[in-house]
């Protein structure tokens, strides 16, 4: 594997941990198997990209993306919380309704973003190799979402998000309003995955309609690999983990793509995932009856 | 304190398996009072707790407490008032998070949540004096988690954190019936002692007979919803378990199948 390739790697895995970070949220804090990030990660690449092509600052841009996806995940909790729709059901049925409305705002099915001013672009001009500037750059985003998140789940929000998850009859005899916290998680689960879909847009160039399909499936791998890897009671420990995981998934699917010998495609993708993160739930029960998913 | 006038709820209404639990309900607890509440299965026992909590709304009704109608409140509203041990060890705390963690869950009921850190300083500090006083050694394992607790420890942890942040009510149903009888004995004691030192206002449903006699001051038995006995003072120090058995046998005009009430 060349250096430019294990460096894209890399950037993939930064921009894909702002998923898994969003996954880890609803599957493991909300305990809310949610499927809405394959709609709210192209629909944050469709509204920056949009919105720079019309002139709009890259950075407002983004966070309007983040904004958009956070609505989308308040349309899932409200479907499940509000009438009592199946989470996944719910989540399936607003991951389908976005691939109307991504189509809606792009107007055709990809936007190219090239020559266009975008958030990394004045970063371009310090003098360093493109593909280090990228990783470097979500490097430092990520760090900032990861340390926002450990100080965010250790407040008493918090905690009262991550005792909803865990035992919602416990949490409402403790005075917590658990539709809320459900609401605030779920928004920012999925303003999480429309902030990366955003940044695939920006470091690729280009948004694409069809580029959240096994968006969830990523994000989990990313979540298990961290956590089958990095164990901790440290919630801050894991949420590294799980950017860890995000980085170590995509290297290792980039070292399966580039071993010939193996005669994998770059259409192969979905199903070496599928493999990875089936792999990493069995392998640990092998070890240890009982173990847990 | 407490005030409950024709307190009526009916599960399933209009439908086939329509059930009433409470058939017009009138109870007054004063300020500081331990009411024991007994009866048979089905009697209304826990959804009188429950409605008390707030878990549905009364089908009619009425529910004061600290002279406020409470009737419509949610239970996480209603629990700046009304605190709560279930009989689930399980049930009352969160397996997956520490016990500092679930205690400071419990330290800011009743209050707005705020992104102040849950874990301070000043909190912790009451953590291990109220988990010290237990006497059970938890004061050195903050940092565990709840999971790797046994029922009862849990059970005595939850009663810790039904009193850390203040109440009007506490409201026990049948918090001791689920440990074994060595720890519920240590969980009713701790109860007791509890209850007095803050002076708590409580509503205790209890399986055995001989608690509902041994904790509290004033006893009330239910069958099919409604209040059938209601002893306190002196007539109810006078009051053996044989004679609660015999009120309660002849209330229910059966003999008694439930084995639990006379061993308990």
């Amino acid at each position: 594997m060349s250096a430019i390739a294990f460096f894209g790697a890399v950037e993939l895995g930064l921009v894909y941990a702002f998923v898994g970070l969003g996954v880890y949220l609803s599957f493991r804090i909300l305990d809310f198997p949610d499927l809405t990030v394959d709609g709210s990660f192209p629909l944050g690449a469709a509204v920056s990209a949009v919105a720079i092509v019309g002139g709009v600052d890259p950075w407002l841009a983004t966070l309007a993306a983040i904004l958009a996806g956070a609505c989308a995940g308040l349309v899932t909790a409200v479907l499940n919380v509000r009438f009592g729709i199946l989470h996944l059901l719910a989540s399936i049925l607003t991951m389908i309704a976005l691939f109307s409305i991504n189509l809606r705002i792009m107007g055709r099915p990809n936007v190219p973003l090239l020559n266009q001013e975008t958030i990394i672009t004045p970063f371009y001009d310090l003098g360093m190799a493109s593909y280090l500037v990228r990783p470097l750059f979500l490097a430092v985003l990520v760090a900032l979402v990861v340390i926002a998140l450990a100080w965010f789940l250790a407040t008493d929000f918090g905690l009262a998000m991550r005792a909803t998850g865990a035992n919602q009859r416990m949490a409402r005899a403790q005075g917590i309003p658990t539709a809320l916290y459900i609401y605030v998680g779920m928004a920012l689960s999925n303003g999480l995955a429309a902030l990366a879909g955003s940044l695939f847009a920006q470091t690729n160039g280009f948004a694409d309609v069809t580029s959240g399909v096994g968006t969830i499936v990523v994000g989990l791998a990313a979540v298990i690999v961290g956590e089958t890897l990095f164990r901790s009671r440290h919630l801050w420990v894991l949420l590294i983990g799980v950017v860890a995981g995000s980085i170590l998934y995509r290297i290792a699917i980039q070292l399966a793509l580039s071993f010939d010998a193996i005669g994998l495609e770059p259409s192969d993708l979905n199903l070496a995932t599928a493999v990875l993160v089936a792999l990493a739930l069995i392998l640990p029960r092998l070890g240890k009856s009982g173990a847990r998913a | 304190m407490i005030r409950v006038e024709g307190l009526t709820v009916t599960f399933a209404r209009g439908t086939p398996l329509e059930k009433t639990a409470l058939s017009g309900i009138d109870l007054s607890v004063a300020a500081g009072e331990f009411v024991s509440i007994i009866g048979s299965n089905g009697a209304g026992k826990s959804t009188l707790l429950s409605a008390l909590a707030g878990d549905f709304p009364p089908t009619s009704g009425r529910i004061e407490i600290d002279g406020m109608d409470v009737g419509r409140q949610s239970t996480a509203r209603r629990s700046a008032r009304v605190a709560r041990v279930f009989q689930d060890p399980l049930a009352g705390s969160c397996g997956a998070l520490t016990i500092e963690e679930n205690l400071a869950l419990a330290a800011a009921r009743g209050r707005t949540r705020g992104f102040g850190t849950a874990l301070r300083p000043s909190r912790r500090a009451t953590f291990v004096n109220r988990l010290a006083a237990l006497g059970l050694g938890l004061e050195g394992r903050l940092s565990d988690r709840m999971a790797l607790l046994s029922g009862g420890q849990r059970q005595a942890i939850a009663l810790v954190m039904a009193t850390l942040a203040p109440s009007s009510v506490l409201l026990l149903d049948e918090h001791t019936a689920a440990l074994d009888p060595g720890m519920a004995e240590f969980v009713a004691d701790l109860t007791r002692r509890t209850v007095e030192e803050k002076g708590l206002t409580t509503l205790m449903v209890t399986h055995s007979m001989r608690q509902a006699l041994e904790l509290g001051t004033r006893t009330i038995m239910l069958h099919e919803g409604r209040i059938v006995l209601d002893v306190g003072g002196v007539e109810r120090s006078t009051l053996t378990v044989e004679d609660l058995v015999r009120m309660f046998r002849r209330q229910r005009g059966v003999d008694l199948d439930d084995d639990e009430l006379l061993i308990g």
